[in-house]
């Protein structure tokens, strides 16, 4: 049983931990449930409260407009909730492409919107050039700082972004980092948060390496 | 730079998967779930589906389907076909898809497509432009399948989906689908650089040395493929393997590349020579008596 993309059975006795992909009508949870089912783990997509509150470990994604997005989150209600569950009792969270961006101050896309601001830092547009196009689209390699939650992945692995604004943020938060004309964020890590501009549930073999890491993470395994 | 992408296109009429030979001549394939899957395992980096029927019959490519395909893999998943607005994205993302691929829409309404880009973002939104080359050699984008004359010249054309929002460029060429003969590289050389956003190439790929000859310009993003990648086992992985032999910027993470075979003309994996298959062969052990 070498198959690195196998879901492990070492889990310590814990109980399956209950993740929740949080559901603001903003992208692709059927494409992270999916992946999360082929792990073993059958994770629930939820908007409300109570269903945030009972979970372990949540997943953000998001496709789409940052200002969109943060109108969703708020006309939800669940910010409050959000910030006890991952800020205060420190549940770990998963968040994927816009996901990623929503946790930052604010973005410059479409104007000026302010973010959830759990960390220090901007987004704002990528650069591109005749050679790196934007917005940035396909396969790109990675150079990660040896997070444990690319533990089993290859430096210059390469994943599936998509996006026309990036991240820029203190360097003591980045695990990872990619090329695109300039250097880029490609994923952050601060403490119980990880969070990624690529999709990992679009990433094949790699992706789901890195989403097993964070499956083994919930645990109390890694 | 991002490394250069490789797209697997599954067309689908009455939803099956079929071959097209220049959008008139439809030979049949097969399951699209099925098809998509050994997509994925032959390494895809990325898959197109598109219901070329969906337009003219007034309707949406269908969210079940789009679910189906989009859960037979892990790579990103394109659809199209008949998308008229903003809660047929929504229904269609909602369903499985990373992005959504408008041609129609794009002839007919860009206020729509601004609307979408402001709604999703660039990056969601992909803009098909079918062209055609007259017997005088002049390009004009059609629309609706090939049907429709839109009049437009292509870089006119395609200069306008960018400024409504549109983030990548699907380039067709009408006269090569199907043709087995290559892209047309004119045509390509003369849209792909003017455009700001990543241009992906389609129409007359029939080996890998079409794809070298596209991948080698700056200009090109992506090369999309469709006809040949069917009734081959190990497609993908045989044809991402010859492009690696030969130094092209292809991913090639997968579990079983063909690195240093050789390979045949048409791009395929060549029988060994004999003298090899017979070193290959059993070995005679005599037996030894205890």
């Amino acid at each position: 049983m070498n198959d690195p993309t196998s879901p492990s059975n070492g889990t310590n006795g814990n109980a399956v931990p209950k993740i929740c992909i949080l559901n603001y009508g903003m992208g692709n949870l059927g494409s992270v449930q999916n992946a999360l089912r082929f792990l073993g783990i059958e994770a629930r997509i939820a908007s409300d409260a109570d269903t945030i509150e009972a979970a372990d470990a949540y997943i953000l994604p998001g496709v789409g407009a940052f200002g969109e997005a943060m109108h969703n989150l708020n006309k939800l209600g669940i910010i409050k909730t959000l910030e006890t569950e991952i800020l205060e009792k420190a549940k770990p969270l998963f968040g994927i492409c816009l996901g990623l961006q929503l946790l930052a101050e604010d973005s410059q896309e479409k104007g000026f919107n302010k973010g959830l601001g759990w960390f220090e830092g901007h987004v704002v547009p990528i650069e591109g050039d005749a050679l790196n196009r934007v917005p940035h689209v396909g396969w790109n390699g990675i150079d990660h700082s040896g997070d444990p939650a690319f533990l089993k992945i290859e430096q210059q692995g390469s994943f599936y972004f998509d996006h026309s604004f990036h991240l820029e943020c203190d360097p003591k938060l980045v695990a990872a980092t990619c090329d695109h004309g300039q250097k880029m964020v490609a994923a952050i890590r601060q403490r119980n948060i990880f969070a990624t501009q690529f999709h990992p549930e679009k990433s094949q073999r790699n992706g789901l390496k890195l989403l097993r890491n964070f499956v083994h993470y919930c645990f109390g395994n890694l | 730079m991002s490394i250069k992408r490789f797209i697997g296109c599954l067309l689908v009429k009455q939803g099956i998967v079929v071959q097209s030979i220049g959008f008139e001549t439809y030979l049949p394939v097969g399951k699209p779930e099925i098809a998509a899957r050994f997509f994925d395992e032959w390494g895809v980096d990325e898959t197109v589906l598109l219901d070329i029927d969906a337009s003219k019959e007034n309707r949406v490519i269908d969210p079940d389907l789009v679910k189906k395909v989009s859960r037979a893999g892990f790579a990103p998943v394109t659809a199209g076909g008949g998308i008229r607005d903003t809660e047929d994205i929504r229904a269609l993302l909602e369903a499985g898809v990373d992005k959504i691929c408008i041609n129609k829409l794009a002839s007919q309404d860009l206020a729509m497509v601004e609307e979408a880009s402001r709604l999703f973002g660039a990056q969601c939104i992909v803009g098909s432009v079918d062209v055609r080359r007259s017997e005088s050699g002049a390009y004009s984008v059609f629309a609706d399948s090939g049907s429709r004359d839109c009049g437009a010249d292509p870089v006119a054309y395609a200069k306008g989906l960018v400024d409504a929002g549109v983030g990548e460029i699907f380039l067709t060429s009408i006269d090569r689908d199907g043709s087995r003969s290559g892209y047309d590289m004119d045509l390509i050389k003369m849209v792909a650089p003017e455009l700001s956003v990543p241009v992906i190439v389609c129409g007359g790929a029939g080996n890998p040395a079409h794809l070298e000859e596209a991948l080698k310009l700056d200009s090109v993003s992506a090369v999309a493929a469709a006809n040949f990648l069917h009734h081959s086992e190990q497609s993908i992985s045989v044809m991402k393997s010859w492009l690696r032999n030969a130094d092209a910027d292809v991913r090639g993470e997968y579990h079983a590349m063909y690195r240093n075979f050789p390979f045949d003309d048409a791009g395929r994996v060549a029988k060994l020579p004999d003298g090899e298959l017979i070193e290959q062969s059993f070995e005679f052990v005599e037996d030894e008596p205890i």
